[in-house]
């Protein structure tokens, strides 16, 4: 592979370096939204990681019914939307989807009864059970704070957001709230989404997710708000650390990539979060100071002076790096039980990219913009690879296990395309979850009798 | 739980483990035989309490020493559990402690009977016991409280010396008004974090693998906010076996007595259907409507037009105070054709919704009088309005002027306009009761405009029709006994009569000060 400008080029296993390069065009170099009718039905039969995603959300079989009871919306073509989908078997959620080859997948909650039968159950008795905790982090809810980029547009310097994001909300999840299971995966264009799959998490009342996500939040206020964080004593432990991590990548994110410290109107900006008096005095030292790094020493240096004289508006410094880097939770998402999430592995239409778990010990080395799409890896399912013959005649001899072969076969598939490492990590994911599912399930064995 | 017959039988032992400790979580109900009368004084006893605990809360701040006192003399005379005063050195010449810890175990579930059916009525319910439950845990010496929390298995458990020492600055910063050497000397308690929502929310405690570390002082916000949400959940669970209990003659009456005696009063059964005459409402508004029925009847006056907010209000407090649905008709047609609207379309556009009120169309629920409580709270008035409260919803300027014009003394408006300001809207239409009425004390708690009505026509001897309505059952039961015997009662099987007197016994209650 090498790198061009961020276009990746995949050369033949042959190819000689002396040899001039045909470089051909071809989809999958680039995605195109009107080829996914016909990448979807591959995607589905062949790449979609059904039994991972039957794995995790069994839970184990701890539970009766709680995959038959889980709701799923799909959008078909044409943005025809259907909700309420539930599935008896893993077979049948394979089945129906090859059938639909929905372009969304949106996840819901556990119910009380199967979701497709929702009519039949008299009114009132149906009702979201459970479901994990979900985080949505969107990059437009940064609008304010980026220069480099808006709306639905990321780059590289503002990734830096969802990573800093990342850091501060998967520690606050497992230090302060001892959640242990938790996944980050990739939305496909603009963002990350947290699912939080702990018991505990699962069975978290509306008030406790409400009361979890308002912990969590520190940048309040809309369009109308100019200062959206303020800071009061005493700081409490969540928000010092958290301003550890912000700290981290302050200088080289806001300082260098954001030119923050730079243009007159970001200047502007950063001291109108700056108490009046402290701001015309900053504002003259801007007159001389023109180099970033010494423009936020100054900030520092007079938040400093501030904070051993006044009482009021000590923090400031904190509460611009706060403002500019913290995470945005969209509240929303996170409190309702039955609030459906676009599910791990789905395509994001318009990108193509797929929705793939990230591996937080690598968390700085992921790049967006390397997520495989759903026509890069349909590609790559193509293309012929060494040693596959071999493999081709063991299947033959192995026909007699049909099922067996068949998901070989599928994982043989998956893993020569790009979409391997993902699933990979998402099926360690799935081990350190099973862990507590064997305890569970002796436990309930016990309790029955059951030997 | 087994309340019918009351005919109960079970050994006697587990009850001094039940009544171990001064203060319970009633989470289990009294499984004992006991006598209707018992019954019935332990019922009414509890009610005084309770409504002493409502009134003091809406006249003091709560847990201040004149609070405190005043709740525990009521305690100590009402015979149930308080904790006695160092130098309170009465002997045993009363109910012993054992006693009062029984009557209040089996006072609180009586009530529960009697307090679950309706949503107001067990909402009034929870936040007395919970206030009074707050009064009591906070009374109790430490040591008493951390048993108490055991006892209930309340998974508060507190935190070493050494731990503390360990998480001493992340404890300073996360509570408010938490020192070092407070760290050392007070008490943390280690608990879910689910159990500390309202905490943990606000981001007021220190959080570590899914446990809130928090401070004494905060605990009993988390204890009230379990009592409450257990005692919310036992009174749904009530209501539902509810129907074998009124099947038992001997309680239903005075199950019904207790919930409408006092807060259940909705007023929605019209009770002087008829004694009210169109020609007097008017004379009528001025004596006896609350501020914000004068008003409403001075604006219809006025621009002889009313808005649905305000026809709302205003209509089904006439219904209240005893308009037939006739009389209503007659009434709001002959103020609306003097205005835009005429005959015709009255008919077509406003009778269908006065008749609507009067549960004579749709799905025909009697809608009931809106209490003080659903007037300040719900849908406030806008431009155009006359509807709400004036305490809440007016301007203080307003207000002022339209109290000068009602020939409120200066004094007693500034009276009223301090009330205000401190949002006691209630206790400042009390005061316009009281100033317009020229008593000194209104001896009633206020929470609803009719109840406002009742009691100014009472006290103007326009009363005497309300009276005779409530001896009137005293009368009918002496009827039906001098058929038989000549005046011996006889207790057991006339269950009427003790209702009557019981009648009088919180009749009178209400009327002490």
């Amino acid at each position: 592979m090498c790198d061009l400008n961020g276009l990746q080029l995949l050369l033949p296993n042959d190819y000689m370096s002396h040899e001039p390069l045909f470089i051909g065009v071809t989809s999958a170099f680039y995605y195109d939204p009107a080829s996914l009718p016909d990448l979807l039905p591959l995607y589905y039969r062949r790449l979609f990681p059904f039994s991972q995603y039957y794995r995790w959300l069994s839970y184990g079989g701890v539970q009766k019914n709680y995959f038959q009871n889980r709701e799923f919306s799909f959008t078909l073509k044409d943005d025809i939307y259907v909700r309420y989908q539930s599935f008896s078997t893993q077979n049948e959620l394979e089945k129906e989807m090859q059938k639909m080859n929905p372009y969304k997948i949106d996840v819901g909650a556990v119910y009380s009864h199967r979701p497709s039968q929702h009519n039949t159950v008299k009114s009132g008795t149906f009702q979201a059970l459970e479901k994990e905790l979900v985080f949505d982090i969107d990059m437009t809810d940064y609008d304010d704070v980026r220069s480099c980029c808006s709306a639905a547009d990321i780059c590289s310097k503002c990734w830096t957001l969802m990573t800093i994001a990342i850091r501060i909300l998967d520690r606050a999840l497992q230090d302060d709230f001892g959640f242990q299971h938790r996944l980050w995966v990739y939305s496909g264009r603009r963002g990350v989404h947290c699912w939080v799959c702990d018991e505990a998490a699962r069975k978290l009342s509306v008030a406790a997710r409400s009361a979890v996500t308002e912990y969590l939040s520190l940048v309040k206020g809309g369009d109308e708000t100019i200062k959206k964080v303020v800071l009061t004593e005493p700081i409490h432990p969540f928000i010092s650390k958290s301003l550890e991590v912000v700290k981290e990548y302050f200088s080289r994110y806001a300082l260098h990539d954001q030119d923050l410290m730079g243009s007159k109107e970001s200047v502007e900006k950063v001291l109108a979060l700056v108490p009046e008096d402290a701001r015309s005095y900053l504002q003259q030292e801007f007159e001389k100071e023109k180099k970033p790094e010494k423009r936020w020493k100054l900030i520092k240096e007079e938040a400093l002076r501030k904070q051993s004289t006044a009482k009021k508006g000590q923090y400031f410094e904190n509460e611009i790096m706060l403002q500019y880097c913290y995470p945005r939770l969209d509240a929303n998402v996170s409190k309702g039980v039955n609030h459906l999430l676009k599910s791990p592995f789905s395509v994001h239409p318009k990108t193509g990219r797929i929705s793939v778990p990230i591996d937080v010990s690598e968390l700085d080395k992921f790049d967006p913009f390397s997520v495989p799409t759903i026509s890069l890896i349909c590609e790559e399912l193509d293309r012929p690879r060494p040693g596959e013959e071999k493999e081709k005649l063991e299947d033959a001899k192995e026909k007699a296990d049909e099922k067996d072969a068949i998901e070989k076969r599928k994982s043989r598939d998956y893993k020569r395309t790009s979409l391997a490492k993902y699933i990979k990590y998402f099926d360690q994911f799935l081990d350190g979850m099973a862990r507590s599912w064997k305890g569970e399930r002796l436990r309930n064995s016990d309790l029955q009798k059951e030997f | 739980m087994q309340f019918g017959g009351r005919k109960k039988k079970i050994s006697i032992n587990p009850q001094s483990e039940l009544y171990g400790q001064q203060l319970q979580f009633y989470g289990q109900p009294p499984l004992e035989n006991i006598s209707l009368s018992e019954f019935e004084t332990f019922a009414v006893e509890r009610l005084k309490l309770l409504k002493t605990v409502e009134n003091l809360g809406v006249s003091h701040v709560k847990l201040t020493d004149s609070y405190r006192g005043k709740l525990q003399s009521q305690l100590k005379t009402l015979n149930f559990p308080y904790r006695p005063d160092a130098d309170d050195k009465k002997s045993q010449s009363g109910p012993t402690e054992y006693e009062k810890r029984r009557k209040d175990h089996i006072s609180h579930f009586i009530l529960r009977l009697a307090y679950c059916q309706t949503e107001d009525l067990r909402r009034w319910f929870i936040q007395q016991e919970v206030d009074l439950f707050r009064f009591r845990f906070i009374d109790l010496f430490p040591k008493q409280q951390l048993a108490f929390l055991h006892k209930n298995n309340l998974h508060y458990d507190t935190i070493s010396s050494e731990e503390k020492t360990e998480l001493k600055d992340q404890l300073i910063n996360s509570s408010f008004g938490i020192s070092g050497i407070k760290v050392m000397e007070h008490e943390f308690y280690k608990v879910p974090f689910q159990d500390a929502l309202d905490l943990v929310r606000l981001r007021k405690v220190y959080l570590k693998q899914g446990y809130a570390y928090i401070p004494h002082q905060d605990i009993v916000t988390i204890v009230l906010n379990d009592f409450r949400t257990r005692l919310s959940k036992a009174l749904a669970l009530t209501a539902r076996s509810l129907p074998a209990v009124h099947s038992d003659e001997r309680l239903q009456p005075l199950l019904n007595h207790l919930s409408h005696a006092y807060v259940g009063q909705d007023y929605s059964i019209q009770k002087n259907v008829g004694k009210i005459s169109l020609d007097q409402i008017d004379s009528l508004s001025g004596k006896s409507f609350p501020l914000c029925m004068r008003q409403l009847h001075q604006s219809l006056r006025e621009n002889h037009h009313l808005r649905h907010g305000g026809r709302m209000q205003y209509g089904l407090f006439l219904k209240g105070i005893g308009l037939s649905l006739e009389q209503a008709l007659q009434f709001w047609k002959m103020e609306f054709i003097r205005g835009k609207v005429d005959a015709d379309k009255f008919d077509k556009a406003y009778a269908y919704s006065i008749r609507h009120m009067f549960g004579k169309e749709g799905k025909r629920t009697d809608y009931t009088p809106y209490s003080c409580m659903k007037v300040i709270l719900s849908n406030p008035p806008s431009q155009g309005d006359h509807h709400g409260c004036p305490f809440r919803h007016s301007d203080p300027e307003l207000l002022k002027q339209k109290l000068q014009v009602y020939k409120v003394s200066p004094s007693g408006i500034n009276q009223i306009l301090e009330l205000v300001k401190g949002m006691h809207y209630q206790l400042a239409c009390q005061k316009y009761f009281e100033l317009t009425h020229n008593i000194e004390d209104s001896s009633f708690s206020l929470n609803h405009p009719n109840q406002y009505f009742l009691e100014s026509q009472k006290l103007l001897g326009g009363g005497k029709d309300i009276k005779r309505e409530m001896d009137a059952p005293q009368r009918s039961q002496e009827n039906s006994a001098s058929k038989g015997s000549t005046g011996t009662q006889e207790v057991a099987a006339n269950t009427s009569q003790h209702l009557a007197e019981m009648t009088e016994d919180l009749e009178s209650f209400f009327q002490e000060a």
